[in-house]
């Protein structure tokens, strides 16, 4: 009895927040765009009864977007951008988590507390901070026109480039937390051990360090991939009109066109991509857990 | 067990394995060896003894190469080793966390050196079966670290350290987590692999009980020096100062004056109205210098009456007995104030004992028993 009251808080929470909106959204993905408040049809009358209701619901919205283009390949386009842009992510952070952890643990929380100060920062303002500095008489271009680098201005701004700059950005201290939690608590008795036993320095990273701090990687990996795959603001923000993601899509068919019914379909097919990734995070987690026990 | 006696540290013509010639380390200011000179000779299992902080794990770090020396020399073999990295060393470690690879199971923790010298697989797979037999873990070669008990992975270590065959083996308080059963019977253990494998072996302890049960010959070292080497019976019987005796065992520390009695032969003015004690020494005492007569209390008789004959007799009181089940130590109270520790075995039931707390008793000890220390 103790135990389901226990859990029962935040079951109710996510069938209130996370699976009634859902079925609401599935329902709308279900329906037809109409001229009205909500836009869309049929609405439930209890006149017409369940029955017919259920009958005026269709597959239409998800046929029509395998018939246009434009959204298998914003599917993929986002696929290969969160891609991207998670293996860069972890190219930049994987050696600041490594320093963070090799350094003196007097200078730790600062170095910690460095990395997650931009979350005090707006998000948004963080994102218009880039946008002038990557633009063309941005900082950037002033300061390499300014040595003599360049003599015409960089075209970064409206690029996919500045999205992966912007994500990088953005996701880093996701990737860096949990890489430095697992290399912090890495023993450094076992890296001495891999050079006493013949490994060069190098190899004793490759060998040691780097499988120790797999359930990291793996960890930061999905928590930078999995908002990145449905991200909106950085590339309408900062990407140009032609770096299409999903996120992007979705908003314009739902406040541009005012077509919710197929912005749910959209939706739903995000999620379900998404529920992939999530599915093998958690099977790591738990992985993770299992093993320290 | 062979008759001839193993001493090559007595022997001129033995060259040592290792050979620290006046070598300092410095921690910027600290000093943590002073100018420290050794020899470690082959199939020895030479024990570093002292407190924490005396220095005995650095000395031991720069013999695998974690620590390089500020000045001086370290010689393997006859070679300079200080500019040879601890991947290209013949020395292995075990560690005191034993630093057991997480990820990877027994078998591979232990093949984990070999892999790295580029042997071969037929080669590799044997080597291992071999040291899984040498430490008895044959039915845990699949498991991970996490999977078994702590002499188990302390026997892991041990494998993993010796599995390629090292000229040296470096073992820092490789029993420090074990519990005193296990730790006892793993000392033997060690002593027994020691002698099968031939190898040298260099071990880190804070442990004099486990110094003086496996090594050949223990190191005891404080402040970064090293204070005496010797055999752990030399060590225990003649210490060379009232720092070993006192840091090596149970000891007596009685503190006088000496003047002559005949050939290596003094008498001892310690407390006033008390006569002086006899005692014998090799090294030679001025009249009038101030000694200390370190004695074993389980060199001190204890009786109820005055022994006839005794070199030495003192009457005191019975001040405290700690009763260990086989021995019990009496502290006896002499009339001057010192008390002086006394050990018996308990060779008769503990409520037929003649004397308990509060009587007087008589100690004795003869001319021999203590040593004679001027420091």
């Amino acid at each position: 009895m103790r135990r389901f009251f226990l859990i029962a808080p935040p079951f109710a929470w996510l069938l209130l927040l996370f699976l009634v909106p859902f079925v609401i959204v599935v329902k709308i993905s279900l329906s037809d765009a109409a001229l009205a408040i909500p836009p869309y049809v049929p609405k439930f009358s209890w006149a017409e009864g369940i029955g017919t209701y259920f009958s005026q619901l269709d597959f239409e919205n998800f046929t029509f977007l395998t018939e246009d283009d434009l959204y298998w390949k914003a599917y993929l386009s986002s696929l290969k951008i969160a891609t991207v842009s998670t293996i860069l992510t972890l190219l930049v952070g994987y050696p600041m988590a490594y320093g963070m952890a090799r350094a003196s643990s007097e200078w730790r929380p600062t170095l910690m507390m460095l990395v997650i100060l931009p979350f005090w920062t707006s998000f948004l303002i963080r994102v218009y901070a880039w946008m002038g500095i990557l633009s063309n008489e941005g900082f950037l271009n002033q300061f390499l026109l300014w040595t003599g680098i360049i003599d015409t201005p960089l075209i970064i701004l409206n690029t996919n480039t500045a999205v992966y700059i912007g994500i990088v950005y953005t996701y880093l201290p996701f990737m860096i937390l949990p890489i430095y939690s697992a290399l912090e608590r890495l023993d450094g008795s076992l890296i001495e051990a891999a050079e006493d036993l013949g490994c060069s320095r190098l190899t004793a990273f490759w060998l040691v360090t780097i499988p120790l701090s797999k359930t990291g990687i793996i960890a930061g990996c999905f928590l930078v991939f999995i908002p990145t795959l449905g991200e909106f603001v950085i590339p309408s923000l900062l990407g140009g009109s032609n770096s299409l993601m999903i996120g992007k899509v979705l908003w314009e068919e739902f406040f541009s066109n005012r077509d919710w019914p197929v912005a749910s379909a959209v939706a739903v097919i995000l999620l379900l991509i998404l529920i992939i990734p999530i599915v093998l995070f958690q099977r790591n987690q738990q992985k993770q857990q299992e093993a320290e026990q | 067990m062979t008759t001839v006696e193993f001493e090559p540290w007595d022997d001129p013509q033995e060259k040592p394995l290792i050979h620290f010639q006046n070598v300092t380390k410095k921690f910027g200011e600290f000093t943590a060896i002073d100018n420290l000179t050794i020899d470690i000779y082959e199939r020895e299992f030479y024990a570093l003894l002292g407190p924490s902080g005396c220095g005995k794990t650095t000395l031991m770090r720069m013999l695998a190469g974690f620590e390089t020396p500020t000045t001086g020399k370290i010689l393997l073999a006859g070679q300079d080793i200080a500019p040879v990295p601890p991947n290209k060393r013949a020395t292995n470690m075990m560690f005191q966390s034993y630093a057991l690879f997480p990820h990877l199971s027994i078998w591979e923790n232990i093949a984990f050196g070999l892999k790295r010298e580029g042997m071969a697989k037929p080669d590799i797979n044997n080597r291992v079966d071999e040291m899984l037999r040498l430490t008895r873990l044959e039915q845990f070669a699949r498991r991970k670290p996490h999977q078994i008990s702590g002499g188990q992975r302390q026997r892991v270590a041990l494998a993993r350290s010796l599995a390629k065959a090292p000229k040296l083996l470096l073992l820092d308080e490789p029993l420090g987590a074990l519990d005193k059963k296990l730790r006892q019977e793993t000392q033997f253990e060690l002593m027994d692999i020691q002698e099968k494998t031939g190898t040298t072996f260099v071990i880190v302890t804070h442990d004099q009980e486990e110094a003086m049960t496996v090594a050949s010959r223990v190191a005891v070292m404080d402040h970064g020096k090293i204070i005496q080497v010797a055999t752990p019976d030399r060590i225990y019987e003649t210490p060379n100062s009232v720092y070993v005796a006192d840091f090596i065992g149970d000891v007596n520390i009685i503190e006088g004056t000496t003047s002559a009695a005949g050939e290596d032969s003094y008498s001892i003015d310690w407390a006033d109205g008390l006569a002086p004690l006899k005692a014998t020494s090799s090294v030679s005492f001025s009249d009038g210098q101030k000694c200390h007569l370190a004695i074993r209390p389980e060199k001190v008789a204890i009786s109820t009456d005055k022994p006839e004959g005794a070199a030495n007799t003192v009457q005191g009181r019975v001040l405290d007995i700690a009763y260990l089940g086989n021995i019990s130590t009496y502290h006896v109270e002499l009339p001057s104030g010192e008390v002086i520790k006394a050990q018996a075995a308990n060779t008769r039931r503990i409520s037929r004992r003649s004397y308990t707390w509060e009587d007087t008793v008589w100690l004795s000890w003869t001319a021999t028993a203590g040593v004679l220390l001027a420091s």
